[in-house]
């Protein structure tokens, strides 16, 4: 809703007064995703939207005036060449009228604005200094729009009320109220509250705790004879939240007829401990997996989601997924490398009346989050190098934001043990209340109602902060500064000091905690995630914080470890918690939950009709599969400089890769690593198992195509999927979970990291529920001994000789062609194929004799798309020897363990002797077109206007 | 002769700085990457290097439009030490956001041209692709006295776009051109010209060709493993353009 105007506002006491300034012209953008086209999807008449910035400044009247305010404005806010400012009411004066609707929009207060800190900054070293500042948008929209249509276009399209707010007239600047005073500590009087009491209790905090968990807690303070406070109640509830404990893949599991003594115990360690890797160096038990790189370095490596937030700010919640899991790395002691990205959409063309309430139309959730992806790591400066983006019905209420990040690190350079003694310091960003019950929120399910009671969960990042942490974590981290180092993730301090002083013990004094602005409640102050922080257990805290002055980045020691096996925090004189750690950590009550046998029999096949041609071409153009070098060129996939095979390669750079290649900067052994990704939603819907097993196939595929050693590969599970307190949707987990295993134990790759996001499941208010597709996304990281031979992407000469690695036949059942026909035809999905592994090998093998020229892995859409995307990549024809009548089978077929590999004619002997399950397929040719047998033809401009959306370049 | 010491200063938020650093030593040079508060406190000074080189990257967060409070640095804490190093001419370079800071701090296209700023590209938004660079023929400056052909690197940015109150004055201070990989003109074609620029400039210089700007990276193309063509392509390895501002002052 827009803010009732309050002009009486606009100047305060003293000589301080507030002005707003529009710098122009605005910006228009008529792009299909721009604010017209938005508008007009609405069926409003609105011919464009011009968007100028709006500044609104406190400060005295000697730089708000005259002089002052010339060089204020026209040294920092418009540009000398092209842009104008102006007073925002004299503004209004010119540009109102008829068929115009003028609309500024601001951030909350609190909301993360470094601009207007910055102006505040530079305002003072330019000698007119101003008091406070914040940035937004002035807009104008040309168009006839009544008062509904308007309210309708802004909080539809135009701004998010979760971080925003607007109004036509005057706009309230977003400046936090100085004098704000802080609430205290409470008492919760749990003793006497019977299960209904206690179920009201955790809703009404939005505890997300059941109420078996809070009888526990409330045994525990009748013992120890008082009532918890409100800091208490919070800490317990996020460190039993399932963000934090995991508590579901933990959970005793009841099947029909069997049981799962904890599905991370029985699958995924018991795969990482049979497989007991020699390269492995710490799995599952920190931040981040590390494993051996070179003799020198190990990596480190991370995947976590941040579906809720993506919902509900695109931008905010993809740009902090981005920034939390960078900091997972930064907290194994890892400087960040590389970037991944997995992005889950619903359909862009969905129908506006089929929008449920309470949701985000997906083309606004996709270009929010493209941008938040970008522009985190982008500032960071780590280059982003793999991804995907995937389409599904489900991703309309449930997106899902998958980011990952590689670190490297000198060898047992990451220590682990704080010291009775240590102090605890604080690097980076000040507390604010925005990032508040981070860990609880994404613990539950959404409904149309989360966006209004979700907002405090939100956050902006600010990657400049967090660039600084790297440069002082790496530089402390070297000069061998601290014992013991974490970052504050959802549950902010009360997770990161909890963790740390399990065994130890920790005293805090939240006092000493710097916030953004007064009011906090002393428990918010401990519980705020607040992006943008580490905290780290010093011997001798000097140091630490002359290196933070040095890089310009905010420290403080906020208490010490103790040794006293207790976590007590206060606020000045005041207890807020005072906690055994034993019964913290290992208190909870272990959840025990029921699980169906997941159905997985298939139909026979259903014959279909098919034009072949139409087919081949529009699995090239399938959301999911089509090219989205577009989206890649947004990110920064070069900084850094190691990069050696990027997203997107080939003749024109217009093709896909498969598995990327980095060499890491600082290294000597001359050794890069390789990222496979695999995930496949479409199998998620017919058998969670052969998924999972096909995503680890895939991500090895990826990884042994940039030149990785299949022999010494590590992997990371993802999972995103729905409430697991359906015994059917917590079957299907289970399952993926045993394919997982089974997966990573046939090819010799443990995991050493994971994550679970559960609960991505929206409610309608009328009761009906809408799960999240199942979606497992797996990372391969792999090591490439010699960079040298890595095959380029797409066929590089005509005249080689095509090999095809694996099966010619593929499995049609929940294949890529089935979900372009929106129809499940029945037939048998791909199944694991136990000689798979060793086809991996053979193919690594003759890349590491460099015998093979290029290779590209058979993935969606079978042998088709991958000779298509192949060619295109080379500019160059590809004619396969299928015969006069290819099957469906043959050439849409999807399957584990599949390549083409490009092969000089004169090497054929020695590809087959090291690649002995090659068949000879194909030849590469001049004449720019792909032949798939005698009859199917298909020329490089066809493939390009299907798989680009245009002709090629 | 001694080995020139290139300094490369870092502000919050500036992360091109080792590569940058990378090239410089390729080149023959020593360097030293120095928080900008060792500057400000005077630990470390202009006056000590040879070469003064403005990494890439997002200082300050752009905040306020890219390079503008970079730009108020060296207008502000440092404008003594930089009129001086301009004075006896110390080769500068600044890379994508160092070319926008020393463009916002009037350092380029300089005195005796009309404004000049870096604006959001045309097409809009942040774009990182390989280009093609051509030298401009004829320029006498130190930093273009040994490129022989095309450069090839990445750009990564989303305010790139120069725009001019005065094209006609900038005449002698165009440094590279945006063209197609045959070299051949761009035309303000997207996407061999990556934003829009006004005549395809991708690099200006001064009056005294001693300080030089460009959008690109060519920090980012000094080895030949860092050329996505890896061997199918003409090359365009930018070591030569470090290399000259290192014998520049090495002379």
């Amino acid at each position: 809703m827009p803010d009732s105007p309050t002009p009486d506002s606009a100047s305060s006491g003293n000589d301080q007064h507030t002005i707003a300034i529009v710098v122009g012209p605005g910006v228009d953008d008529p792009s299909p995703g721009g604010p017209a086209a938005q508008a007009n999807l609405f069926g409003f008449e609105v011919e464009a939207v011009e968007e100028c910035r709006l500044f609104h400044v406190r400060g005295p009247d000697a730089s708000l005036s005259g002089d002052g305010l010339e060089q204020l404005a026209g040294s920092l806010m418009a540009d000398r060449v092209g842009q104008w400012w102006i007073a925002a009411a004299q503004h209004e004066s010119f540009v109102a009228g008829d068929g115009r609707r003028l609309v500024d929009v601001g951030l909350r207060p609190g909301v993360t604005d470094r601009e207007g800190a910055e102006l505040v900054r530079a305002a003072a070293e330019l000698g007119v200094p101003i008091d406070a500042a914040s940035v937004g948008r002035r807009l104008i929209i040309h168009g006839d729009l009544d008062d509904g249509q308007l309210d309708t276009l802004m909080t539809r399209a135009l701004h998010n009320d979760v971080i925003e707010r607007w109004a036509e007239g005057f706009l309230e600047p977003a400046f936090t109220d100085p004098g704000a005073k802080s609430a205290g500590i409470d008492t919760i009087a749990l003793r006497d509250l019977d299960d209904d009491g206690l179920a009201e209790l955790s809703k009404m905090r939005r505890l997300g705790m059941s109420v078996a968990e809070l009888r526990t807690v409330q045994a525990h303070f009748a013992s120890v004879g008082r009532e918890p406070t409100d800091g208490e109640i919070e800490t317990i509830a996020q460190t039993w939240s399932e963000h934090c404990s995991h508590k579901t893949f933990r959970a005793q599991i009841t099947l029909p007829d069997d049981s799962v003594d904890g599905m991370l115990k029985q699958y995924l360690r018991a795969a990482t401990e049979t497989i007991d890797a020699p390269w492995v160096r710490s799995a599952f038990v920190d931040n981040a997996g590390i494993v051996a790189f070179d003799d020198e370095f190990d990596l480190a490596i991370k995947a976590e989601t941040h579906n809720h937030p993506s919902a509900l700010e695109p931008f905010g919640g993809a740009n902090t997924g981005v920034g939390g899991v960078v900091r997972d790395i930064l907290g194994v002691s890892a400087k960040p490398i590389a970037i991944t990205d997995i992005l889950c959409f619903g359909p862009d063309d969905l129908p506006l009346h089929e929008l449920p309430d309470g949701v985000l139309h997906p083309r606004r959730i996709r270009t929010g989050v493209i941008a938040g992806v970008g522009d985190y790591g982008n500032k960071i400066g780590v280059p982003n190098i793999a991804g995907a983006i995937l389409h599904d019905a489900s991703y309309t209420t449930t997106p899902l934001v998958f980011a990952g990040c590689v670190g490297i690190l000198p060898r047992d350079s990451h220590p682990t043990e704080p010291q009775p003694g240590d102090a605890i310091v604080v690097l980076g960003g000040a507390v604010g209340r925005d990032g508040v019950g981070g860990a609880t929120f994404s613990s539950q399910t959404m409904g149309a109602e989360t966006a209004e009671i979700a907002g405090s969960s939100v956050q902006i990042g600010d990657p400049i902060v967090e660039k600084g942490l790297i440069d002082v974590v790496v530089a402390a981290r070297d000069a061998k500064l601290y014992h013991a180092i974490t970052d504050c993730g959802a549950g902010g301090l009360s997770s990161a000091v909890g963790e740390m002083g399990e065994t130890v013990g920790a005293e805090v004094d939240l006092a000493l905690v710097p916030r953004k602005y007064p009011g906090l409640a002393p428990w918010e102050v401990w519980l705020s995630e607040a992006q943008e922080r580490m905290v780290l257990a010093v011997p001798d805290p000097e140091p630490v914080l002359a290196l933070a002055k040095r890089w310009q980045v905010d420290a403080t020691v906020i208490g010490l470890f103790t040794g006293d096996g207790r976590l007590k925090v206060t606020d000045g004189e005041d207890t807020l918690v005072d906690l055994d750690t034993t019964f913290l950590h290992d208190g909870r009550p272990r959840l025990g939950l029921a699980a169906d046998t997941p159905v997985t029999i298939r139909s026979t096949r259903k014959p279909a009709d098919i034009d072949l041609k139409t087919a081949c071409l529009a699995l090239l153009a399938h959301p999911s599969l089509r090219s989205h070098e577009a989206v890649i060129r947004t990110y920064d996939h070069e900084v850094l400089g190691g990069t050696l095979v990027r997203p997107y390669g080939g003749v024109a750079g217009d093709g896909p890769a498969d598995g990327t290649v980095l060499i890491p900067p600082g290294i000597s052994s001359g050794k890069g690593l390789a990222v496979g990704i695999g995930v496949n939603v479409v199998l998620g819907r017919y058998d969670t198992e052969a998924m999972a097993w096909a995503a680890v196939d895939e991500a090895v595929r990826n990884a042994v195509c940039g030149g990785a050693d299949p022999a010494r590969l590590s992997l990371l599970d993802n999972f995103s999927w729905g409430n697991p307190t359906d015994p059917e949707t917590l079957g299907h987990l289970v399952a993926a979970c045993k394919g997982c295993h089974d997966a990573a134990i046939a090819f010799g790759a443990p995991f050493v990291s994971g994550k679970d996001s559960l609960f991505n499941e929206f409610v309608h208010p009328d009761g009906r529920r809408d799960p999240v597709t199942p979606t497992l996304v797996i990372t391969a990281l792999g090591i490439v001994d010699d960079p040298e031979v890595v095959p380029l992407t797409g066929v590089t000469a005509a005249g080689t000789d095509i090999w095809l690695v694996g099966p010619l036949n593929g499995a049609l059942g929940g294949s890529h062609l089935d979900d372009l026909l929106g129809e499940d035809l029945g037939g048998e999905v791909p199944r694991p194929d136990p000689d798979a592994a060793a086809r991996h090998s053979e193919v690594a093998a003759a890349i590491a004799a460099g015998l093979v020229r290029s290779v590209h892995d058979v993935a969606e859409g079978g042998l088709a798309s991958a000779a298509a995307e192949w060619a295109f990549s080379g500019r160059l024809g590809v004619e396969l020897y299928l015969g006069s009548k290819p099957t469906l089978e043959v050439l849409f077929g999807e399957g584990p363990g599949r390549y083409l590999v490009e092969v000089e004619p004169a090497q054929a002997q020695q590809f087959e002797e090291l690649a002995p399950s090659a068949r000879r397929i194909g030849a590469v040719s001049a004449e720019r077109m792909v032949r798939l047998g005698a009859n199917l033809r298909v020329t490089l401009d066809e493939i390009a206007d299907a798989y680009q959306g245009g002709a090629i370049q | 002769m001694t080995t020139p010491s290139v300094l490369i200063p870092i502000a919050p938020g500036t992360n091109r700085n080792q590569e940058l650093a990378d090239a410089f030593e390729l080149a023959g040079a020593s360097t030293a990457q120095v928080p900008i508060s060792d500057l400000r406190r005077g630990e470390a000074k202009l006056a000590d290097h040879q070469i003064l080189a403005l990494p890439g990257g997002f200082s300050y967060g752009d905040a306020l439009g890219a390079g503008r409070l970079l730009a108020l640095d060296l207008e502000t804490w440092f404008a003594d030490q930089v009129r001086e190093a301009v004075l006896r001419q110390m080769p500068v370079i600044g890379i994508c956001n160092g070319f926008q800071a020393l463009v916002r701090a009037g350092l380029l296209p300089g005195t005796g041209a009309g404004a000049a700023t870096l604006a959001a590209n045309v097409p809009p938004g942040f774009e990182c692709r390989w280009v093609t660079l051509a030298p401009e023929a004829g320029s006498s400056s130190p930093w273009l006295a040994d490129i022989r052909g095309p450069l090839r690197c990445p750009v990564a940015h989303g305010e790139g776009r120069l725009a001019v109150e005065d094209l006609e004055s900038i005449g002698g201070r165009t440094a590279f051109r945006y063209v197609s990989d045959d070299g051949g003109s761009a035309d303000g074609r997207y996407p061999i010209n990556p934003n829009g620029s006004v005549d395809d400039i991708a690099g200006l210089v001064d009056s005294s060709g001693w300080i030089l700007g460009l959008m690109p990276h060519p920090e980012d193309h000094v080895l030949d493993r860092h050329d996505p063509l890896r061997g199918r392509s003409p090359g365009g390895n930018c070591t030569q353009l470090f290399a000259a501002g290192v014998t520049a002052v090495s002379a």
